[in-house]
């Protein structure tokens, strides 16, 4: 049974491809409206090298704005968890830049980075998208410390200094776990919307192959290149995934 | 008091104190109690009768909204069990048991010894390393006693601490209590909703009326402590554990059916 439902998904897969396969060739779809999967596995083998680097260039772009993303949310945590007044001052900008769609900012970024530099304004448009959820984990994750342990541990006389480190910290680590693996998620969408919007081919990510191919009706290309990007997009989802069950065994112990 | 105890200078003591929240109003009081070095006092009340803020206005964790607490132990000298264990998961027993040693400044490897010795005490010696999520719920209790004992406290008041176990466990537990009780002799303020157990434990129980809670009686239990092996089964035990029972059920219907 066990072997049975892995094989499920891969076998729903192939299905649908054979599927696919056989209503292009019969009904004589034009490869230009949906190419049969055969064309999309020749564009894939074809444009290999050009699509490997591009999901490099857009996998490095999503990993520094993740890693920009998780440093200023983390500092801005603390310091809104060691300040009351901080929080409520900024709280609502933080709403805001939140509801505001990336895209709508994108092109504001473009301006700032100047033509010569998308790559800048797509690592921080995609670090605006993960700041967020890592953001808000850290906060609740710093204030949900269990309060009979507070009680004990302002019996036992600790300091704030103690009581950041001991307890609130401790307890925040799940909580930025699953910040950090909703924000990496996240930090992809952000880097292929921002190298759209973007428009030129100076950042050189998956985002501009696809737009290349659209622009040229090579579709084929196109699906080369979502394929791609879905695949470095697992990767990563599985790669947090995997790290933040290890990371969480550990922090509870089994 | 038993007789056969000597009078001991009180350790802490609650004078007239209330508890009064901005919504709810009164929550506590007026009430006053007094804990001799050494006795062991059960609070017994319905829920909501406010005997664990009393016990955390003992614990200087709450101050009273009228009212004063006296607190002979310093800092350090007193110790809570709460109703839940309360670890810290990322820890082990014995770093959870090292920790109010440890945020007093005692260097880390001095104060592990001492959470081991105090393991040893709870008979939790083989679960040193292990964490709360490995334990079972009597074990954790068992670590969080170890916890408030590795202190040496002079007071130590547990907030319905056996609540959660099963009766074997919260019987064994008693009696652990009570053993360490005979050696290291703390006062002991316990709150629960039990009447056996509270008779079990205590040379004083202290009946509360529903919220706001006031004393409602108080029951000496005179007979040895720790327990004899068939206390549970002996006449004291039964015509003390019938006051607290009638004294309750008093205090329950007097707030039922207001005057």
């Amino acid at each position: 049974m066990r072997g049975l439902s892995r094989l499920a998904p891969w076998a729903l897969i192939a299905v649908i491809l054979a599927l696919w396969e056989l209503a292009c060739r019969a009904l004589h779809v034009p490869p230009y409206l949906l190419p049969a999967p055969s064309s999309v596995a020749a564009a894939l083998i074809q444009t290999a090298p050009s699509l490997a680097t591009a999901a490099m260039r857009t996998l490095a772009m999503a990993l520094e704005a993740l890693l920009l993303a998780s440093v200023l949310a983390c500092a801005l945590a603390l310091a809104v968890s060691l300040s009351r007044v901080l929080e409520q001052a900024v709280r609502p900008l933080a709403v805001g830049l939140q509801v505001t769609p990336v895209v709508a900012i994108a092109p504001l970024f473009v301006i700032w980075a100047g033509v010569d530099h998308p790559g800048r304004a797509i690592v921080a448009l995609a670090a605006i998208v993960a700041f967020f959820p890592i953001f808000s984990g850290a906060v609740s994750g710093l204030a949900s410390a269990d309060p009979d342990l507070e009680r004990l541990f302002d019996l036992y006389g600790a300091s704030r200094g103690q009581k950041l480190l001991r307890l609130r910290l401790p307890t925040a680590v799940p909580f930025l776990l699953e910040g950090h693996k909703v924000a990496a998620g996240l930090a992809i969408i952000g880097a292929v919307v921002a190298e759209f919007v973007a428009g030129s081919g100076g950042a050189q990510g998956l985002a501009w192959r696809i737009l290349e191919a659209g622009n040229r009706l090579q579709t084929a290309k196109m699906f080369a290149a979502i394929i791609t990007l879905a695949l470095i997009a697992a990767s990563l989802h599985f790669a947090f995934q995997a790290f933040e069950r290890r990371a969480l065994a550990w922090w509870r112990g089994r | 008091m038993p007789a056969n105890l000597p009078a001991a200078p009180p350790v802490a003591a609650l004078e007239a104190v209330e508890i009064a929240y901005p919504k709810r109003g009164l929550a506590l009081g007026p009430f006053t109690l007094d804990l001799a070095g050494g006795e062991i006092v059960a609070l017994v009340g319905p829920s909501g009768c406010g005997k664990s803020t009393a016990l955390r206005l003992l614990a200087g964790l709450e101050t009273p909204s009228r009212g004063r607490v006296r607190r002979a132990a310093a800092r350090g000298e007193t110790s809570v069990v709460f109703q839940s264990p309360t670890l810290a998961p990322w820890l082990g027993a014995a770093a959870n048991v090292a920790l109010p040693l440890e945020l007093a400044g005692m260097p880390a490897r001095e104060a592990m010894a001492l959470a081991g010795q105090a393991l040893q005490r709870v008979g939790l010696a083989g679960s040193a390393a292990a964490r709360p999520a490995q334990l079972s719920g009597g074990m954790a209790m068992r670590v969080s006693l170890a916890r408030a004992l590795v202190t040496h406290p002079k007071v130590l008041l547990l907030d319905e601490p056996f609540a959660a176990l099963d009766e074997i466990t919260r019987r064994a537990l008693a009696d652990d209590v009570l053993s360490i009780w005979a050696d290291e002799r703390p006062a002991i303020v316990f709150v629960t909703h039990n009447v056996e157990e509270a008779v079990y434990m205590a040379s004083r129980v202290i009946v509360m009326t529903p919220g706001p809670g006031r004393r409602a009686g108080e029951t000496t239990v005179a007979a040895p402590a720790p327990r004899a092996p068939g206390f549970r089964a002996s006449r004291t035990f039964r015509a003390a554990a019938e006051t607290v029972s009638l004294q309750l059920a008093d205090a329950m219907a007097r707030e039922a059916a207001p005057p």
